[in-house]
């Protein structure tokens, strides 16, 4: 027989019961709650009587809604008063039914999919699930972490279970060394080019080879977050040596006997050399550029070097449809360098890219430069408050400051536009985030995904620009 | 999810076919986060003369004199009376949440919209489908008599006038089975709560590290 997936092994340690129409009670580890998709399932709750079935395993935090300034006056700075009422739900939720929540005040505040990392929260071999399409980020830490529907939360609320078919097992591999400078970003967009937004679809991804092997857990975690961009909605890596040590010692982690005991499963958890997966994808790291997308769907996206597509040159009529639309929106030309895209915005922030070692690469960057003057604006945002702190206490801030970038208070912000942060009508915006859909960063807004450091660099020069060259 | 075995309740007979969703909770009243208080605004167009704006108290609204909820024969009905093809338009659950909040338990039409039939189910509310010619009959009755009431037995699955007239109607097994039982999704899952407990009362042996709270 063959070998287990790390997938399989996953699902294995996790069935509570095998139902005889193929579906399977899968038992959630982790549930992670925000205030956008909590309000009515709670309301659930109430409304049939039942209480959360472990409150342990519920961690709560309010992200999209957020206001990234003046946060100082707490849930009353917020604006717009349906956003308010939403983080107000989830503290008065939390708070009724004795739930952990980091609230707007308190500077473990942050998006919930950095947090969960972060706190320990989420460990390896864990099944973990929120009501938001990004909780694949956790996957980098050998975890099954997938996205869930309000009703779904209720359902998790109340059972600690999901009601779940069976995923089939795709592997990507990236192997070979990056280039100095690439990042995981670069590398995962390059596989969404590669595979389409439906490549993963119905598979759970397991992102294998010395590429990803040499990545740091932040960049897993960059990786695994956008699987649900290449239509996975479960993204993992293999546990090893960098993903134990990253878990040890935070406040969630084990300690002591449990840590040896913890260590010696988590050691377990990889693909058996045997194993055989319905679906493999090979890429050469050497070959992966800096990426920037140039549509409205992150698998519309060239190395920085490369230009716009020209339609007339798509023999497909469906996609040559696509890029039509997609250029008319954009208000691209065909076979335009990707350098000579101007630039509006520049956002550095989301699930996607807002930890410590996303703000050091971007900082690096901006150091002793200055944000070019045909910007209308440039944001950091971290993705959490500790991950501010832990920036200004190296004195990232004051690098970003210098530069002329904002350095604001942690959320979702200009991801998805929830909150006062939005591209204007037209404006073109580098984004570390993780989608490029039409309006989605503000209505009519235009943007285009890539790293941190290629965000700083074209912060720096008013357009794209290629990052390996400057640090050469 | 709330269960049904009986109903006994008074019938609003609503003359008029084709009821979309949209006329059951209008959009304007979908921002909120929560699944109750679509009562007041259950049929606002037609409930109130003005137009309804959310948090706005409803009981300083003009009325529709004419509408039937609004005629003091029909108050506190439970039992809506209605036509062909109830239910129809969007997907939205906000239109048995309104139903539900209302008062109404069942509701009797010759034909219901596919996707409304099932969200009723899912929110302890019983669509039951009658011929036309009964439902004629049902109008005819409650329109008659002040304080008409039907008996529903959903066991039986039969409809029951006051005058002892029974009506046999047909039901999906599993969709009574938890209907009856108060089941929905998550109930279903909870009928296996020991399975899960002893689970996880393994885990907890086996992996205790993943029951720890922050230190
Ligand atoms: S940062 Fe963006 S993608 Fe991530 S959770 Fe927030 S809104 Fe969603």
């Amino acid at each position: 027989m063959a070998g287990k997936t790390l997938y399989d092994k996953l699902w294995d340690d996790h069935v509570v019961k095998q139902r005889d129409d193929g579906s399977a009670l899968i038992y959630i580890d982790r549930h992670l709650l925000h205030e956008v998709t909590s309000p009515q399932a709670f309301e659930g709750l109430r409304l049939a009587n039942r209480k959360p079935w472990r409150l342990d395993a519920n961690l709560a935090t309010p992200d999209h809604n957020v206001p990234t300034t003046d946060r100082a006056r707490g849930v009353d700075g917020i604006v717009d008063p349906v956003s308010r009422i939403q983080v107000e739900t989830l503290d008065s939720n939390c708070d009724e039914f004795g739930i952990l929540e980091f609230k707007i005040k308190d500077q473990r505040q942050g998006i919930v999919h950095v947090i969960g990392p972060e706190q320990g929260a989420t460990l390896p071999g864990m099944t973990i699930v929120c009501g938001d399409s990004h909780t694949s980020t956790h996957g980098a830490f050998g975890t099954l972490a997938h996205g869930i529907g309000t009703s779904e939360v209720e359902h998790v609320l109340a059972t600690q279970c999901l009601v779940q078919q069976k995923m089939k097992n795709m592997l990507v591999k990236v192997d070979g060394k990056l280039a100095p400078g690439i990042t995981g970003k670069d590398v995962v967009l390059a596989i969404i080019g590669r595979i389409g937004t439906a490549g993963g679809t119905g598979c759970a991804i397991e992102f294998g080879g010395e590429a990803i092997r040499d990545l740091s857990m932040e960049a897993r975690m960059t990786i695994c977050n956008m699987a649900i961009e290449a239509g996975a909605r479960v993204g993992m890596v293999a546990v090893d040596d960098k993903t134990i040590d990253y878990v040890r010692g935070r406040p969630f982690s084990p300690k002591g006997e449990q840590w040896d005991q913890a260590v010696a499963h988590w050691r377990t958890l990889h693909s058996d050399h045997d194993a055989v997966f319905d679906k493999v994808v090979e890429l050469d790291a050497a070959d992966i550029k800096p990426q920037v997308t140039w549509g409205t769907s992150p698998e519309m996206v060239v190395g920085v070097d490369g230009t716009v597509p020209d339609p007339d040159r798509e023999e497909d009529p469906i996609k040559r449809e696509g890029i039509v639309r997609a250029l008319k929106y954009m208000g691209l030309k065909p076979n335009m360098p990707i350098s000579e895209i101007r630039l509006d915005r520049i956002f550095i922030g989301s699930c996607t890219n807002s930890r410590i070692e996303d703000l050091r690469e971007a900082a690096a960057v901006v150091k002793g430069k200055k944000v070019s003057t045909t910007l209308k604006q440039a944001m950091v945002v971290p993705g959490s408050g500790l991950v501010k702190a832990q920036a200004e206490q190296e004195g990232l801030d004051k690098i970003f400051i210098e530069a002329g970038l904002e350095w604001r208070d942690p959320g979702c912000s200009m991801c998805l536009a929830m909150n006062a942060d939005k591209l204007g009508q037209g404006e073109h915006c580098a984004s570390t985030s993780n989608r490029n859909f039409e309006g989605r960063q503000g209505f009519g807004g235009r943007t285009h995904l890539v790293s941190p450091a290629m965000a700083a660099a074209a912060a720096i020069a008013g357009h794209f620009t290629d990052v390996t060259q400057l640090t050469r | 999810m709330r269960a049904m075995k009986t109903h006994k309740g008074r019938v609003a007979p609503m003359d008029r076919s084709n009821v979309d969703t949209d006329m059951i909770i209008p959009k304007q009243f979908l921002k909120s986060i929560k699944r109750t208080g679509f009562g007041p605004n259950l049929f606002d167009e037609l409930r109130y003369l003005d137009e309804g704006q959310p948090d706005q108290d409803c009981s300083k609204r003009p009325i529709n004199p004419d509408f039937v909820l609004n005629q003091p024969r029909y108050a506190g009905a439970s039992v809506l009376l209605a036509r062909r093809n109830f239910g129809c338009g969007s997907s939205r659950e906000h239109a048995p949440w309104a139903l539900d909040d209302y008062g109404f338990r069942v509701i009797i039409a010759p034909s219901f919209a596919d996707i409304f039939y099932n969200n009723c189910f899912k929110n302890g509310l019983l669509p039951i489908v009658l011929e036309e010619d009964i439902g004629d009959h049902l109008f005819k009755e409650a329109e008659e008599s002040e304080g008409y009431e039907l008996a529903v037995d959903l066991e039986a699955k039969t409809v029951t006038t006051p005058s002892g007239e029974s009506f046999g109607f047909e039901v999906d097994d599993f969709r009574r089975h938890c209907l009856l039982n108060g089941l929905d999704d998550i109930g279903v899952t909870l009928e296996d709560g020991d399975v899960i407990q002893s689970y996880e009362d393994r885990r907890r042996q086996t992996a205790p590290w993943l029951f720890n709270s922050p230190a």
